[in-house]
């Protein structure tokens, strides 16, 4: 459709890639403005990550220069921001075909988010291939998101879900797993690392012994996106779901990864334009994957916000802030172990930065509001996990969730306001 | 870190650590249940009334200090009183917590005046307001759990 004039001249302008200089907590921190605000009239010790992540100017840049100098709808004009629009749109599904290293932008489905990505995947491949008497295996230590929607599949279907427990340092029983496939096991969705343990769990050879079973898996990767790289040819499995905003793009954006033979294969999700070949009222055809399961307009500015980030990430030395943070994890540890009547939940041996506690009996809510008042952000309750706090028999946990831009200072003021919580409940 | 001190008053954390009337009234003539779902507090309040007059009362649950410390304060503010002063005491209270021009009558308020400081903390509000709304509802016998989000 384009002369070669056209692609010239319709090419955005994409950000300048930085080559990626040594990571540099410094430096980094200087990309994220809202790091410098102050909060009860101390500066900002932001470790409330694991909820959603704050944004790098180069993201809030994106969207204000779509905004600005692009906007339009996709996929439907024949005039000039159209195509620009259309352009940023599907160069964002390449950018994060290429970070997670997809085979196709095909397997990339925008969504708003991990929970839509999940849905989808229930109410499109799930109540096509599961029925009454089949099986969902899924963890004891998933986020709410992967286990209403299973659990509400289940319900109409008459399917049931089968759980793999954890020990009590929050890691999964790989023996339990094995023994729970059976003729009926239809689909394993598990999380990749846990929004309140931390864990990393061993997802490869969780996929291994799925595929043994001739299973398909999806993994949950809402909070690894942002802490470490994810290959999802090397995982092998068949979803993978993720949301923008933890890894430092807007809200309203997500990620299915789908691998185009099951995409292909699968009823769209929900109808309206952009989803079909044609209509009219006897007959209607269905659009190729991933077309077909992107119904209506889309999220276009969260889409190029999220290549923004990628665009970011790969930037900084991703690799370098990884490591980073793995030594801040350690820090953190050690200091939080200092603090008297701390008790941490989580401690397996591969986790993430996420520091779940309890410390004495004093509730989270009022460790919350004591940390605010020292500008310290953090979050209490039950995580959308209550199965996690089941297994500990507690009613909520306080969570510090790290970012590569939090530094040992911010562990410091956690550490110095949990003496003061302490004092005050004496 | 005074402003603390205005919110963890000595009174409050006696409260939150030795809960007065914190249990089950069995036999119980009304019992509601009220919930936070943004944060799983959980209350449970059991009355035996006489007439028009709030007997006994009991609570049960779990929550952070302003929760449990607000839930026990309102039943040693609330056991003996006719239920037309319970509802002007539930009045008095939620003014109190959300409205900054309400004209509060100290003597009235009593011990509860302790909770004006929530006033400062807004994501604590529903915190020190959740056992009123169980009481109401076990008043009204409403039977099915009451929460703090719509
Ligand atoms: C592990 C995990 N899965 C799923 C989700 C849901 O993500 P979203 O709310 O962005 O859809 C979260 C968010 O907290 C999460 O931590």
């Amino acid at each position: 459709m384009n002369s070669p004039l056209d692609i010239l001249t319709l090419q955005p302008p994409e950000a300048a890639v930085r080559p990626a200089l040594p990571f540099d907590v410094r430096r980094v921190r200087a990309d994220f403005p809202i790091l410098g605000q102050q909060v009860q009239g101390q500066p900002l010790v932001y470790l409330d990550n694991g909820a959603t992540a704050q944004k790098p100017r180069a993201v809030i840049d994106a969207l204000s220069h779509y905004y600005t100098d692009q906007n339009a709808n996709v996929h439907r004009g024949v005039h000039h921001l159209s195509q620009i629009a259309t352009d940023v749109y599907e160069a964002a599904r390449r950018k994060v075909a290429t970070f997670i290293n997809a085979a196709s932008d095909r397997e990339i489905i925008f969504v708003r988010g991990t929970t839509e990505g999940i849905n989808l995947i229930a109410q499109t491949f799930g109540r096509e291939q599961i029925g009454e008497g089949d099986e969902i295996i899924i963890t004891e230590m998933e986020h709410h998101s992967n286990i209403v929607p299973w659990w509400m599949l289940c319900r109409e279907k008459g399917a049931k879900l089968r759980v793999i427990p954890m020990n009590d340092r929050g890691e999964l029983c790989m023996d339990t797993y094995q023994t729970l496939f059976s003729q009926h096991t239809k689909l394993v969705s598990i999380v990749h690392i846990s929004n309140v343990l931390g864990t990393v769990n061993p997802v490869e050879e969780i996929v291994q012994i799925a595929h043994a079973h001739g299973v398909p898996v999806h993994i949950d990767g809402a909070q690894a996106v942002p802490h470490q790289r994810v290959d999802v040819r090397a995982l092998g499995c068949e979803f993978y779901t993720f949301s923008g905003h933890k890894m430092f793009a807007p809200t309203g954006i997500g990620v299915l990864y789908g691998c185009e033979t099951y995409l292909d294969t699968m009823p769209p999700y929900q109808g309206g334009g952009s989803m079909i070949q044609s209509v009219d009222f006897d007959n209607i055809t269905y659009g190729n994957t991933p077309n077909k399961f992107e119904a209506g307009t889309p999220n276009i500015a969260g889409s190029i916000g999220l290549g923004a980030a990628i665009d970011y990430l790969n930037s900084i030395d991703f690799d370098g802030a990884a490591k980073y943070e793995t030594n801040l994890l350690e820090y953190a540890h050690d200091a939080l172990r200092d603090v008297p009547d701390l008790k941490l939940i989580g401690t397996a041996e591969r986790k993430v930065g996420v520091l779940s506690f309890t410390l004495s009996d004093i509730h989270p809510h009022d460790v919350g509001t004591i940390l605010d008042q020292a500008g310290v952000a953090v979050r209490a309750g039950h995580h959308c996990a209550q199965p996690i706090m089941k297994h500990y028999d507690i009613p909520a946990a306080t969570r510090a969730s790290l970012a590569f831009y939090n530094t040992r200072e911010d562990i410091d003021a956690l550490v110095s306001g949990l003496h003061s919580v302490r004092k005050i409940f004496g | 870190m005074s402003d603390l001190r205005e919110l963890y008053q000595q009174l409050i954390l006696d409260h939150n650590k030795n809960p007065r009337n914190f249990r089950v009234l069995d036999p119980a003539d009304r019992f509601a249940e009220g919930y936070n779902p943004l944060c799983g507090d959980k209350v449970e309040v059991y009355l035996q009334l006489q007439g028009n007059r709030i007997k006994d009362i009991g609570f049960q649950g779990s929550g952070c200090a302003i929760s449990k410390a607000s839930a026990s304060l309102m039943t040693e503010t609330i056991k003996g009183k006719t239920l037309g002063e319970t509802e002007t005491h539930f009045k008095d209270f939620q003014a109190m917590l959300t409205d900054p021009s309400s004209n509060l009558d100290l003597d009235q308020m009593g011990k509860l005046f302790v909770f004006a400081g929530v006033r400062d903390y807004p994501t604590r509000i529903k915190c020190a307001t959740l056992s009123w709304h169980a009481l109401r509802a076990a008043i009204n016998n409403v039977q099915t759990p009451i929460t703090t989000e719509r």
